[in-house]
Parts: structure tokens; C-alpha cells; sequence
């Protein structure tokens, strides 16, 4: 396979940066609209990214994993934070000054059947990045969707097709061709294959591994299932509730993962093997995921960990790296340098 | 990426060309409009009502030529016909015969036929025209409204209720009577025409307005806006390009239902001696002065009055084919 010169991931200055990332939605109450509360979506994200690497991002639903995505494509604007992309600030872009910045920044969308407009042909849907940036391809844009299609493994002859003659999996090829159209440098997938069929997830996937082999594109993957993250993460972020509580390496973090959650979460994965079944201890969590309006004081999760203690309760445990390349934000993480043994399962597959 | 699981079923099996056993000949997509023609052509009550509205427009486009060929003129009197006791038409069933196809108008002996034909064309261009203010107006306001929201939907939403309470008949009446002979280089009929116009569409906007403000909230929050916002489009591309599109079949519906309406409006409107000025023929008019009559000569209320409700019912038909076809869940 042709793998164009990828820079050595270690190397290079991170291709986006995110600072003390801060969403919150407002919510207003009343004729004259006064602010009573906020949904604290995302509170105080520290990560960045490094060109050539995938990402993943796992978390419950609502732990404002989704909102990330959104705010470091500035499909949202932050409420506080920075957002560095290539070194250059786009925290605070409009509409114009965001234009060019479009380029470099994709998104795959999660629903294929609300991502492509049904009123617009496959041609007008891969053809608009184009109109939209005011470029014309080599040999013009309908010789550059067709390829576009070819890339995805659709048939270019489909070009006047209309949204509603595909099946989901097609359509999100067709989602996935728009977004490479202008070459982006970083792709932020929303879960990308959770509204599929399992046999058709596989597929998306490949095809995005075989894309980023081809194109060297850097990617962020939002899912919430984490034999897909496993998949195709090299590094992962775990969230909860606005927060970033784990990210490290994939092996690092299936193997020997530090937060109680992380460690939760792994347990929930189904294993395919019965007789291995067995060895295993299933973590059940208690009690639903706080509010994002009055997330918990001190540990967000303390009011669902089995580890927690009064610090917990006080004291937000800040994201450190107890080990090279493995960060944790706990104050009583579990596989900390020291532990003889790796107690999880995760380590045996 | 660096999984090593590379193995997860054929490999992009879903990535061969969707072969629908067609033969080799261009892929023509079937667009959305496509099927609705196809599912209206089966509707058979759509097509009768489709085709009487296709009738009806080349009857008021042709009006000179078919009064021309079958009738007299509209304004001309013939005396001659009228009984001077009772002033109704001598010869039975108002005057009907091969020489005056709608009978004779009582008093003057006006020719009915070339009234009703002419009538036809005020009935159906103010229905049309009024159709279209009503749409420019209410598109460009609910999809401002919807896709903004905030303080703008507030405002707007407003409004409209504010329009939708008004007692519009009451209105125009009292409009009509202020409104000066001439206006906007108009005189005449022209003028009330205009004004009928004007004040049908500006009334029935908001009817379009709340339907296009609805469908707009709803179709703001579908991911293809956000793809679209994030390939760097501006309001204007979201608004025109990819909302729009998605609307234009609610609206068609509601213009074509509209149509009726403001054909019964104008009628009532030109009944109650608020529509366009005498002589110049229209149907609403024509029942007013057979109010008079109508125990010596029934037929002169009757044949307007048949023409009113062939038209209303045509249009309503083809407009609930176009719903349906438009429309096959019925979602709305």
C-alpha cells in the first residue's frame, strides 16, 4: 500500500490544540428571557491532537462528547477556552474568518438520513464543498465528485441520484466523500457508524482506516461503543460529564486503565467468548449520571464510584499523568505505578 | 489507524455499485418531484379537478376570442330580450338558446355567457395573484422567523396572530370605499383589482407564514445544515440553497389550496359591492344583482353561481391531490 510520508506523531506540534475548553447552554426562563441556570455540556477540556493520529472519544450519552465535536469545528461557538488548529487561534472565528479554516476542518455527521439534504442530488451534496469555497477541481467538479464516489466505493455513475435511492451505509459513504472533498488535514466523526447496521459499521470503518492510510488524515472519532473506539483509536479520551477523566494510549488504557469509570465501562463490554466469561467481574454503576446543570462538587463522579472517599467529595482531581503518555484525572486511580499486577481483564485479549 | 483488526466481514462488500438489474444506460436519479408526478397521475379526482383548472385558465386567458366566437360582446345591451313588465328575459329558462348560451342578463339584456367568461378572468387573477402575495410574503417571513427564532420569531409570530384576529371583510369593505379612482396608474377596475390583491394577499400571508415557520424549526436542527455550516456556508446559502428546497412542496400545497379561498373571497367581496367596479363583469356581482330577480329569472342566479362552485371545487380537488402526492404519510 502507498502510505504517503507521515510525520512521526512524537515530533510535530500538535495539529489542534484545545485549552480549558467551556460550553455552556444557557437556559433562560420567562418573558424577558433571564438566564436561570446553564447546561455545563463541556467544562474544561485540555487535549490536543497530532497529525497523522486518530483519536477517540468515548463516553455515556450526554457526557457532551457530541458538543466537543461541535465546538472544535466551531459549529459552536466555546463559552471559554482556546482552540488552536496548525498554532493559529479559531477560538473565537465568525462565519467569514472560519471560511478558509473549512478547508483543513471536516465533519462526518452521525445520521445518515438527516446529514444529506433529500431535495439535492449526490452530485449537488459532494459537489458543494466546492461551490461553497470557490474552487474548481482539475477536469471540474463533476469529474472530481466522481472520483470522490470511486474513493468511498460508490458507483460514479450514480452522480444525479437523489438521498432517499441509497441504503444507510451508502449514504454515509456519501457523507464521508463530502467531507474529504477539500482535502481536510483533521476529520471530526460524530459517530459515524452507531446508526448503522453492525455489518455495515465494519465497512464505515475500514473504509475510514483505509482512507486516512491513503489521504494521511487525522482523525477524531466520537462513538460511544468501544470496540469501534478500539478499533481505530490510537490514543483515547474517556468523558464524563464534561470532563475528560482518562486519555492514553489504547493499549495503555484497555489494559491497564487508572479510572474507576474507564474500568467500569471496559467491564460492560461484551465478551465473545463464553468460557472466558466467567473470570470476569461485571462492574454495575449505580444511579444515573448527575445533572450537567449542578454537576457534583469535587470528583464528578464520586457520587457513583465505589472508590470514593471525602477527598473526592471536596477536592476535583486534576488530570495528571501518572504514568508516560497516560493521563487520569482521580485521586485514587487504580493500576497506579507501583500495582504489581494489572487487575482488569481487558489485559487478556 | 493502527488496528490490527482488519478481518470484519468482506471486505467493503457494500462499497460494490448498487446494481438495481437496470440496463446500462444512464443513471438518472428519481427526483422528489418525480414521484409526487408519478403518484398524482394515478389520483384520478386530482386529474378531473387538474384538468378543469387548466380549462378554466385558458377560458380567462382566451376570453376575447371565445366571446368572440360564441358570444357578444360583454357590455352590449339587447333590450330587445326583456320583458319591460317584469324586466326578466321574455323566452323561457332566461333566455337560453343557441344564440345567447347563458340566456340574457335581466333589465339590459347583457349577454350572460360573455359575462360569465370575462367574469372568469377577474375571479381567477385575483385569486391567483393575491395566492402569490400571500406566499412571497409569508415564505420570507416564517422562514426568517423559524431559522432565527429568538426576538425576530417573537415579533413576527406576533404578527400574524395579530392579522389572523383582524375582521379582514370588514376591512376591505371600509378600504375599498376610501381607496381613490386612480392609484398606481391604475383607474377604474384596475384599481379595485389591485387593492382586492393587494389586501387578500396581505391577509392571507400569515396562513402561509406559520406553516413555513413550522416546517423551518424543524428542518434547521437536520445535520445536512450543520454539513453545510461546516463546509463555511453564510445564512443566505442555508436560508435559499438548502431550506427553501425542502419547503417548496408544503408551500405549492397551501398556494393551491389558497386558491379557492380567494376565489370565494373576491366573490363575497364583489357580492357585497366591494369588488371590482360595474361594468366591468364579475361573478360575486352577477349574484348580487340576481338577488333582485331571481323569482322571475332563476337561471341568472344559478349559471354564476354554478361557476363559482365548479371552480372552488376544481381547485380544491387538484390541491388535495397535490397534498397527497406531495405528501403520501400525511404529515402534516
Amino acid at each position: 500500500m502507498t502510505i504517503p510520508a507521515q510525520p512521526a506523531p512524537e515530533a510535530t506540534e500538535p495539529l489542534l490544540k484545545v485549552e480549558g475548553l467551556v460550553k455552556h447552554f444557557p437556559i433562560v426562563k420567562g418573558l424577558l428571557r433571564r438566564q436561570t441556570g446553564a447546561v455545563r455540556a463541556v467544562d474544561g477540556l485540555d487535549f490536543d491532537v497530532r497529525a497523522g493520529e486518530t483519536l477517540g472519544v468515548v463516553g455515556e450519552s450526554g457526557c457532551g462528547k457530541s458538543t466537543m465535536g461541535r465546538l472544535i469545528t466551531r459549529l459552536l461557538e466555546p463559552t471559554a477556552g482556546k482552540i488552536e488548529f496548525e498554532g493559529r487561534d479559531i477560538t473565537h472565528l465568525g462565519v467569514a474568518g472560519m471560511r478558509p479554516m473549512r478547508r483543513d476542518v471536516q465533519m462526518i455527521f452521525q445520521d445518515p438520513y438527516s446529514s444529506l439534504n433529500p431535495r439535492h442530488t449526490v452530485g449537488t451534496i459532494v459537489g458543494a464543498p466546492f461551490r461553497l469555497q470557490g474552487i474548481t477541481p482539475e477536469g471540474g467538479v463533476k469529474k472530481e465528485v466522481q472520483r470522490l464516489l470511486e474513493l468511498v466505493g460508490l458507483n460514479p455513475e450514480h452522480y444525479n441520484r437523489y438521498p432517499h435511492e441509497f441504503s444507510g451505509g451508502q449514504r454515509q459513504r456519501i457523507g464521508i466523500a463530502r467531507a474529504l472533498a477539500l482535502k481536510p488535514r483533521l476529520v471530526v466523526a460524530d459517530e459515524p457508524v452507531s446508526a448503522l447496521d453492525v455489518s455495515i459499521q465494519a465497512q464505515v470503518v475500514n473504509l475510514l482506516d483505509d482512507l486516512q492510510e491513503e489521504l494521511g488524515l487525522t482523525y477524531v472519532i466520537i462513538a460511544h461503543d468501544l470496540s469501534v473506539i478500539r478499533h481505530v483509536s490510537d490514543r483515547i479520551a474517556v468523558m464524563y460529564l464534561g470532563k475528560i477523566v482518562e486519555l492514553a494510549d489504547r493499549t495503555s488504557l484497555y489494559e491497564r486503565p487508572m479510572h474507576p469509570y474507564t474500568t467500569a465501562l471496559l467491564s460492560a463490554v461484551p465478551v465473545p467468548d463464553p468460557g472466558r466469561r466467567v473470570k470476569r467481574e461485571r462492574i454495575l454503576l449505580k444511579g444515573d449520571v448527575p445533572s450537567p446543570i449542578s454537576p457534583p462538587a469535587g470528583c464528578r463522579f464520586h457520587t457513583r464510584c465505589w472508590k470514593a472517599t471525602e477527598v473526592c467529595r471536596t477536592d476535583e482531581p486534576r488530570l495528571l499523568a501518572p504514568r508516560a503518555g497516560h493521563q487520569v484525572a482521580c485521586h485514587h486511580p487504580e493500576n497506579a505505578p507501583g500495582t504489581p499486577e494489572p487487575v482488569t481483564e481487558g489485559a487478556g485479549a | 489507524m493502527t488496528a490490527p483488526l482488519h478481518d470484519t466481514g468482506p471486505a467493503d462488500a457494500g462499497a460494490a455499485p448498487v446494481t438495481d438489474g437496470l440496463p446500462a444506460k444512464a443513471i438518472e436519479g428519481r427526483s422528489p418531484w418525480r414521484i409526487a408526478w408519478t403518484r398524482l397521475k394515478r389520483d384520478k379526482f386530482a386529474l378531473a379537478g387538474g384538468v378543469v383548472v387548466l380549462l378554466l385558465i385558458l377560458v380567462a386567458i382566451l376570453a376575447p376570442v371565445i366571446v368572440g366566437l360564441l358570444g357578444h360582446p360583454p357590455n352590449e345591451y339587447h333590450e330587445e330580450l326583456i320583458d319591460p313588465l317584469s324586466s326578466t328575459p321574455k323566452a323561457a329558462w332566461g333566455g337560453i338558446n343557441s344564440d345567447f348560451l347563458f340566456g340574457a342578463e335581466p333589465v339590459n339584456g347583457r349577454d350572460v355567457f360573455s359575462r360569465v367568461v370575462y367574469g372568469a378572468r377577474v375571479s381567477l387573477l385575483v385569486a391567483f395573484l393575491a395566492a402569490v402575495v400571500a406566499v412571497v410574503i409569508g415564505t420570507v417571513f416564517g422562514i426568517v422567523a423559524g431559522y432565527f427564532g429568538g426576538w425576530v420569531d417573537a415579533v413576527v409570530s406576533r404578527v400574524m396572530d395579530l392579522l389572523l384576529a383582524f375582521p379582514q371583510l370588514l376591512f376591505i369593505i371600509a378600504l375599498v370605499s376610501v381607496v381613490p379612482n386612480s392609484l398606481w396608474g391604475l383607474t377604474g377596475s384596475g384599481v379595485r383589482m389591485a387593492v382586492l390583491i393587494a389586501v387578500i394577499g396581505f391577509f392571507g400571508w400569515p396562513y402561509v407564514g406559520r406553516i413555513v415557520r413550522g416546517q423551518t424549526l424543524s428542518l434547521r436542527e437536520r445535520e445536512y445544515v450543520e454539513a453545510a455550516r461546516s463546509l463555511g456556508a453564510g445564512r443566505l446559502y442555508i436560508l435559499f440553497r438548502e431550506l427553501l428546497p425542502n419547503l417548496v412542496a408544503p408551500i405549492t400545497v397551501y398556494a393551491t389550496l389558497m386558491i379557492p379561498t380567494n376565489v370565494l373571497t373576491e366573490a363575497a367581496l364583489s357580492f357585497l359591492g366591494a369588488g371590482v367596479k360595474p361594468p366591468t363583469a364579475s361573478w360575486g356581482q352577477m349574484l348580487s344583482k340576481a338577488v333582485t330577480t331571481y323569482e322571475g329569472d332563476p337561471m341568472f342566479m344559478i349559471i354564476p353561481g354554478l361557476a363559482i362552485f365548479v371552480t372552488v371545487l376544481a381547485f380544491n380537488l387538484f390541491g388535495d391531490g397535490v397534498r397527497d402526492a406531495l405528501d403520501p404519510k400525511g404529515s402534516r
